[in-house]
């Protein structure tokens, strides 16, 4: 495989696990929840991940990780929006949580070491023909089915949040719940509603690390992934292509470590660690200011 | 952000009951995994209170950095700037530290160690400062960018005790001993260092600050009530967000630079067990009053130092404490959302 098209394969592969969470994260904020536990949900979705192949095969491991970031998101909606405390730090205690838990169950499971898990993965799904396009091919049509499901996912969730009755009331509910809940929508439901998908999506995309990229489970081994892609919906501007485009640039930030390492550049690795996130910092400055987040994001529903 | 005490009773009781109920969701939980529950809480207890060297120099000495930075985060949090990037700021004063404890070599302690500790100070509020800058200038959340800001800090310290300030022969990744006279001093034949008095003494300033001062009074109406601070007219609310983050980022660093010149002598990569994280909570149980960071902070380095013993003794790994932290965190949050917590973000 050339250099360019190697780049291109790590940056989609890198930015599939954020895609899912972003993806999932862009729901509960247009519904005005602004949900920091999709961090845990990610690490709770890693290891159940582990848990579910490693008994059941890639598969099981797939559904197992969609339902442990579920567990954190029900715990999430249960404090942060049925008993209506301040998000961010609901978020905060939730992660911690998550960190704590899967550290406990994880030496349980696989010994205290926990060295050399060696967990079932899946392997790509070359589409006939198309994967042999010179540059692209790689990139978009030799990949881990979750990539292109993750792809489809970004029309599905546009569709649902943008051309549906339940996705204008999701929306209504993110810029005043007040005056949607005076409409009869039920608000408190429907946050709910949209903070478990991002849950379910966060487990997904824990999965996505664990069983189509790295192979094993560590301990935080999620490393901020879940917050980074909060940033990503921000830069997304809150809209499903923008999410997608923002999840591929840190991708491709991220990638650039080891297409610089290939050309032998001496730079210490430890910058290219610190990549994504200072173009993170340096993106939301630039995009923030031109573009409206929900007006109800963060704020805790005061009626239903 | 309003977790300000509300009637005394509440204010004493929700902290115990919290706590209380923390440790019985960890006990039932080690008990369904199969852990031998009560041999775990036992060798907690040890750990955290068995003897004078465990209380000395396991349970104070972990309650310094949870008592300086909570009273960072409590700062913060008054002000509505929620700052949980203090582990970054955390790891920059700890840099910022070593590197001026090396440069100075042998001053005399009088002057070298004030400066030493000021270096951490002036580097945990500058990491704290980009973080001012994007809020202000652009509404960036500051929970994002702190929190961002803490994973470029962590990546920072790794190259430089593998870099610039490696150990001479190069071989381990942390840096040369900083110079003996620039060690904070300890109470004979216990690991406890100055920085506890410090940490005492940082809290009554806090508190006179916040109950006495006008600035102080001005951070909580910002806290509170940024709108009604700002049509006020009297209250300049950025400066004073600005301000709150700032001190919130310096106390923070200050915590890193006591760590290194009390505990560990030396930079590493893992200097911090998340003391920037577990302050949160820190703050959150003391309702953000800095006389209860005291109390709560000493509950916390408790809980750490009985974390460590757990482990060692009850093969429990210490990051199930984090469970007793996330139940204090979400009771004190739920409980005081009944009394309707409010609060806007500036970027909306």
């Amino acid at each position: 495989m050339d250099p360019l098209s190697g780049f291109l394969a790590a940056s989609v592969r890198i930015a599939t696990p954020l895609l899912w969470a972003a993806t999932g994260e862009l729901v509960a904020e247009r519904a005005g929840v602004i949900n920091l536990s999709i961090e845990g949900a990610m690490l709770a979705g890693c290891l159940g991940a582990a848990l579910g192949a490693a008994h059941g095969g890639p598969w099981v491991g797939v559904a197992a990780g969609a339902a442990a970031g579920l567990l954190v998101a029900v715990g999430f909606a249960a404090v942060a929006v049925i008993g209506r405390s301040d998000q961010i730090i609901a978020g905060t205690a939730l992660t911690l949580a998550s960190i704590g838990v899967t550290g406990v169950i994880y030496r349980q499971a696989f010994g205290s070491a926990g060295a050399g898990l060696d967990l079932p993965t899946l392997g790509a799904v070359e589409v006939p023909g198309l994967h042999r396009v010179p540059i692209l091919g790689p990139a978009l049509f030799a990949q881990p089915a979750l990539t292109y499901l993750g792809l489809a996912a970004v029309p599905l969730i546009w569709w649902l949040l943008f051309r549906t009755r339940f996705g204008l009331r999701l929306r209504a509910t993110g810029e005043g719940a007040a005056a949607a809940h005076a409409t009869g929508v039920r608000v408190i439901r429907t946050q709910v509603i949209a903070v478990l998908l991002s849950g379910l999506f966060a487990g997904v995309a824990g999965a996505t690390l664990v069983l189509a990229q790295v192979g094993t489970f560590a301990e935080r081994m999620t490393a901020g992934r879940g917050f980074i892609a909060i940033a990503i919906v921000v830069l997304g501007r809150w809209r499903s292509l923008g999410v997608l485009l923002g999840a591929l640039l840190f991708g491709g930030t991220t990638a650039l470590q080891f297409a610089f390492q290939a050309m032998g550049l001496a730079v210490p690795y430890q910058f290219f660690l610190m990549l994504p996130y200072l173009v993170a910092l340096v993106a939301l400055a630039g995009v923030v200011g031109r573009v409206r987040a929900p007006a109800g994001l963060a704020r805790t529903i005061e009626v239903g | 952000m309003r977790v300000a005490p509300r009637g005394a009773v509440l204010g004493w009781l929700l902290p115990i009951g919290a706590a209380a109920l923390g440790l019985a969701v960890l006990a039932v939980g080690l008990a369904g995994l199969g852990y031998d529950a009560p041999s775990a809480l036992a060798a907690l207890w040890r750990g955290a209170f068995g003897s004078w060297y465990a209380i000395t120099s396991a349970t104070l000495v972990r309650a310094v950095p949870l008592v300086i930075v909570g009273l960072g985060i409590a700062v913060a949090f008054r002000g509505g700037a929620l700052n949980i990037g203090a582990e970054g700021q955390f790891y920059a004063g700890a840099i910022g530290a070593t590197w001026v404890a090396l440069l100075l070599g042998s001053w005399p302690p009088l002057v070298g160690v004030p400066v030493v500790l000021l270096a951490g100070a002036i580097a945990g509020a500058l990491w704290a400062a980009p973080a001012v800058l994007l809020k202000l200038r652009f509404g960036v959340l500051e929970v994002i960018s702190t929190l961002l800001l803490s994973f470029v800090a962590e990546a920072l310290v790794s190259w430089i005790v593998q870099g610039p300030l490696q150990e001479p022969s190069g071989i381990y990744p942390q840096s040369a001993p900083i110079p003996a006279a620039l060690r904070l001093p300890t109470l004979p034949g216990t690991r406890l260092h100055a920085g506890f008095g410090l940490a005492l003494l940082l809290a009554v300033v806090a508190w006179a600050i916040f109950v006495r001062t006008r600035w102080g009074f001005w951070l909580r109406a910002v806290g509170e009530a940024p709108r009604a601070a700002a049509v006020s007219g009297r209250i300049p609310v950025d400066r004073v967000i600005g301000a709150a983050l700032l001190w919130s980022g310096g106390l923070a660093g200050l915590a890193g630079a006591i760590e290194v010149s009390g505990v560990t002598y030396a930079l590493y990569q893992n200097l911090s067990p998340g003391y920037g994280f577990t302050a949160i909570a820190v703050a959150l149980l003391a309702r953000l009053n800095p006389l209860g960071v005291i109390a709560s902070g000493l509950v916390f380095g408790a809980l750490e130092a009985g974390a460590s013993g757990m482990q060692r003794d009850a093969q429990v790994p210490s990051v199930a404490v984090y469970v007793v932290q996330a139940v204090i965190i979400v009771v004190v949050l739920v409980a005081v959302s009944r009394a309707r917590s409010a609060r806007t973000l500036a970027a909306t």
